[in-house]
């Protein structure tokens, strides 16, 4: 790609306004921008289709649906770094789902001198921590890594590193061919009429995506929004304002739904899925989980001690989220303000 | 160039180049616990028990990750920072004094001290139990998951020596460590990794109990035998400066744990030096079997047997130290004294766990009996001191007993370097008739794992190298293997910096803790009046003794021979 062709590129990303799809929302152009300038011969490009929170199958939607599309981000990105390898760290179970179509473009795309490999991820959460998953294709244990270096100077085996998740990469080539319309794929589940992924305006409220796709619930719910896990939690009255935050889920939970059984949840998500790299997270989230499955009364002052020690003292970004959704659960649902 | 000044708890202290703030504060006398961190391994940031409070943003921040640089400032003792570092050392620590063989027995633990400085009784929460046993690194160490808290550190010790056996099995709060199961892979017992463990969740296969039953029982006569390495850095156990000569200090201490005789690996450090400079000398005139390989490092001796038996020829044929000197007192000594053999217990005190692996090997046995029946570490040592209430420091020094006299040449086999230069003093003079000009062989000297010299002898100019560490042995067997007649003669050892850096050594040990010890080694040689091996009485009447003994008995007195090994073997 010549100095000219990558400005325009550029220049058309940052008008979009694109942003990572993978949760962070981190402006695209920047992060082109930082992997551009660091140095180094040998550049990778990785697609995250990792996808190990709950309550997220947008990823495998698109991929799915819009193969070539993220192929062709994934070209793009390749051209503008002047690299020809790119990675796929990938759920295992959706390149069993996918293989056929992925492994056609692959050799396609080998044709045209592009290296583009797929690292089998074994399901996890920290799978999806874009360095976590640079210690896994490189064979070593899933977790996360010191930054910096960021990704961007020393990626995967040291090498700068652009990694973008599948949404992204889709978006890319949707700017490219100027047929970006500032959409997001939608989640949705729980106890909805019509579950599955609604491609629709990121910037429409939360009430408004539920009116759209005919799911709003005709009993009483909130809602848990961006991931099941570490996702913010509404009450059915904040929907009229609220809009998408993060991976791009909306679960619905009955209103009814026992306190425990939504604690528990999280609780024994992260407790299975921590990496087990740092103290809090790794002893932390199983002390939750445990004093929640044995108290009758939800010792609320313990939990929170340990959130707090997590929120300040995790290593990682998957540690410092695990108060989220349980905070954001008290203070709207449990104890909202009527 | 002016040094960083930084801000602590409000009051200004200069930084060193390079270090991170939580090195400042302790570097000042500002407590700030840790497990995970370690000067000389990668940045690891997992215990988050260094936690700090950033004073300009409030936040906490893990004070091992902020490089001290000029106007940081951080706060160590707000109730934020009391509150987090409680709440995490509860978690991290649940259980521990339970459940810890050290904790429990009342033994020195720097954890316990850390639990009674911040007021942490681990009982707050139960920890996770993971159902997996004590796994044994041959007879030398071994491992206890239940009591792993994952920092880390002991898996970065044995990648960081170039072995990679250990890793972390499992998610979340079952994250444990474990062996590599790849049947390439092996331990080598060198105990790098009980250096470092925090939490006494990898040691050193204790001993403690057997000696002390050994000196209870009247009938046994128990002889202590000390490696070079131990009299310069037992001092530390007790708070003394790193590397400080306490061999007087030691002696006494011996002598009121009821120890009978109080002799010398040292000694026996001038036997090797005799039997492998002359195995030199004969291989050198037959060009037989060269380069040569020191054989005194069982860890070296297991990586060979492991990795590289093809290497097996090389190695010298001559009995390590302490094998040797054990071996002497249970013969040429005994019947010197008219002693009986079978009544002797011999007990060496080693800066190693591999020593424990190589003792109990059965083709040492010298009519039936083991040379050496219990190796105790530097750490072991200090614990049956502490445990007598034995006030180490305030210790009138003492002599070693008259069949433990040695040699300078012996005292520096504790540094890397130092068989070399032994065996040198002693082969120039063996070969020549002269003894060596300069006696300070000053190119083999120092904490660099990978050093080389060329040496005359009469007319032979001798190809010298001295490596430490797997890591450094692997850069040099690559470089045989393109020429093999790199070298004549080549010191391997596996710990970093020799057996001064021992995995029996005190903890901390470190690179600049090491070279201390390397300092304080050589001193002792310089000051010592008999400086090579060939000059020790007790050696040369142990020869007269040995060379009267028909063939087999003197050589196995003398040599030993080595096999291929199978992993866990």
């Amino acid at each position: 790609m010549n100095t000219k062709t990558k400005e325009t590129l550029l220049q058309k990303i940052e008008a979009a306004k694109l942003v990572g799809r993978g949760g962070a929302g981190f402006p695209t152009h920047l992060k082109w921008k930082f992997v551009d300038k660091a140095k180094g011969t040998k550049k990778y490009v990785i697609c995250n289709a990792s996808e190990g929170e709950i309550g997220l199958f947008k990823d495998i939607y698109i991929l799915d649906h819009f193969t070539a599309e993220v192929f062709e981000g994934m070209k793009l990105a390749m051209d503008f770094l002047g690299s020809k390898y790119a990675w796929f760290n990938m759920n295992a179970n959706y390149y069993r789902n996918l293989q056929e179509k992925l492994d056609a473009l692959i050799l396609e795309y080998k044709k045209k001198g592009y290296d583009i490999r797929v690292f089998q991820e074994k399901p996890s959460y920290i799978g999806g921590e874009e360095t976590a998953l640079l210690n896994a294709i490189e064979g070593k244990r899933p977790k996360p890594r010191l930054k910096p270096p960021f990704p961007a100077e020393k990626g995967l085996f040291g090498k700068p590193t652009l990694v973008h998740n599948v949404e992204t990469l889709y978006n890319i080539s949707q700017v490219n061919r100027g047929m970006f319309k500032n959409n997001r794929f939608y989640c949705l589940l729980g106890p909805v009429r019509y579950p599955g992924v609604y491609e629709l305006p990121a910037d429409m409220t939360l009430l408004e995506v539920l009116e759209k796709t005919n799911n709003v619930p005709e009993f009483d719910y909130f809602v848990q929004v961006g991931g099941s896990a570490s996702g913010v939690v509404w009450n059915s009255e904040q929907l009229k304002t609220e809009k998408m935050s993060g991976g791009g889920s909306i679960e619905i939970y009955p209103a009814d739904t026992p306190p425990k059984e939504m604690l528990l949840k999280w609780f024994e998500f992260y407790s299975k899925e921590s990496c087990g790299k740092c103290t809090p997270c790794r002893e932390g989230t199983y002390q939750l989980f445990e004093m929640v499955k044995q108290s009758k009364k939800i010792p609320w002052n313990k939990i929170n001690e340990i959130l707090d020690l997590l929120e300040s003292a995790s290593f990682c970004a998957l540690g410092k989220s695990v108060p989220t959704a349980v905070r954001t659960y008290s203070e709207n649902v449990l104890h909202k303000k009527i | 160039m002016k040094k960083p000044i930084v801000i602590i708890n409000g009051k200004e202290f200069e930084a060193e180049k390079g270090e991170n703030i939580m090195q400042t504060a302790l570097r000042n006398g500002i407590d700030i616990p840790h497990f995970c961190f370690h000067e000389d391994l990668p940045l690891e940031a997992n215990c988050r028990a260094c936690l700090v409070q950033d004073a300009g943003t409030g936040n906490i921040v893990m004070s091992c990750t902020i490089p001290a640089k000029d106007g940081v400032r951080i706060l160590t003792t707000t109730p934020k920072v009391e509150k987090m570092r409680h709440k995490n050392l509860e978690l991290l620590l649940a259980g521990h004094q339970q459940n810890c063989p050290r904790c429990q027995k009342k033994l020195h633990c720097e954890t316990a001290e850390i639990m009674n400085r911040y007021h942490v009784k681990g009982n707050e929460y139960v920890r996770e139990k993971v159902q997996e046993l004590v796994h044994k690194l041959g007879t030398a160490a071994e491992f206890d998951p239940n009591l792993c808290i994952a920092c880390n550190k002991c898996i970065k010790a044995c990648e960081s020596i170039g072995i990679g056996f250990l890793q972390l099995k499992g998610k979340a709060s079952k994250t444990r460590v474990d062996y590599n199961h790849d049947p390439k892979v092996d331990c080598i017992y060198c105990g790098q990794c009980t250096v470092v463990c925090p939490v006494d969740a990898i040691r050193e296969q204790s001993h403690i109990e057997q000696v002390e039953a050994a000196i209870k029982d009247p009938d046994k006569i128990v002889i202590v035998q000390t490696a070079p390495s131990v009299r310069n850095s037992i001092g530390e156990e007790f708070g003394m400066p790193y590397g400080q000569d306490n061999t007087g200090k030691m002696f006494t201490a011996y002598r009121k744990l009821g120890f009978d005789k109080i002799f010398d690996v040292s000694m026996g450090a001038d036997i090797t030096t005799m039997v492998e400079g002359s195995e030199l000398v004969e291989r050198l005139e037959t060009g037989e079997g060269l380069p040569m390989f020191t054989s005194c490092c069982p860890g070296w001796v297991k990586y060979v047997e492991f990795y590289h038996p093809e290497l097996i020829p090389n190695l010298t044929t001559s009995r390590s130290p302490h094998i040797h000197s054990g071996g002497a007192y249970k013969t040429w000594w005994a019947k010197k004294t008219k002693t009986d053999p079978r009544k002797i217990v011999v007990v060496s005190v080693m800066p190693c766990t591999s020593k424990k692996y190589e003792a109990s090997h059965d083709k040492l046995n010298i009519d039936g009996m083991r040379p050496v029946d219990f190796s105790l570490t530097t750490r072991e040592i200090a614990q049956m001191i502490r445990k007598h209430k034995i006030d180490f420091k305030s210790l009138e020094p003492s002599e070693v007993d008259d069949a433990g006299v040695y040699s300078g040449a012996a005292v520096i086999y504790g540094a890397s370097g130092g068989v070399m230069e032994s065996a040198l003093r002693s082969a120039h003079y063996l070969v020549t008739g002269k003894e060596m000009e300069k006696i300070d062989l000053t190119e083999v000297r120092g904490y660099n794992g990978f050093k080389k010299a060329v040496v005359t002898i009469g007319d032979v100019k001798l190809k010298v190298a001295v490596v430490a560490t797997p890591k450094n042995i692997q850069v040099l067997l690559k470089e045989l293997k393109k020429n093999p007649h790199a070298y004549d003669y080549v010191e391997f050892m596996a710990c970093p910096g020799g057996c001064l850096g021992g995995g029996g050594q005190p903890n901390p040990s470190s690179k600049r803790i090491v070279k201390e010890r390397i300092k304080g080694i050589y001193a002792i040689d310089k000051k010592m009046k008999m400086r090579r091996a060939h000059e020790n009485p007790v050696v040369k009447e142990f020869f007269e003794y040995a060379d009267k003994l028909p063939k087999k008995e003197r050589d196995a007195l003398l040599y030993t021979n080595f096999e291929p090994k199978r992993k866990f073997e």
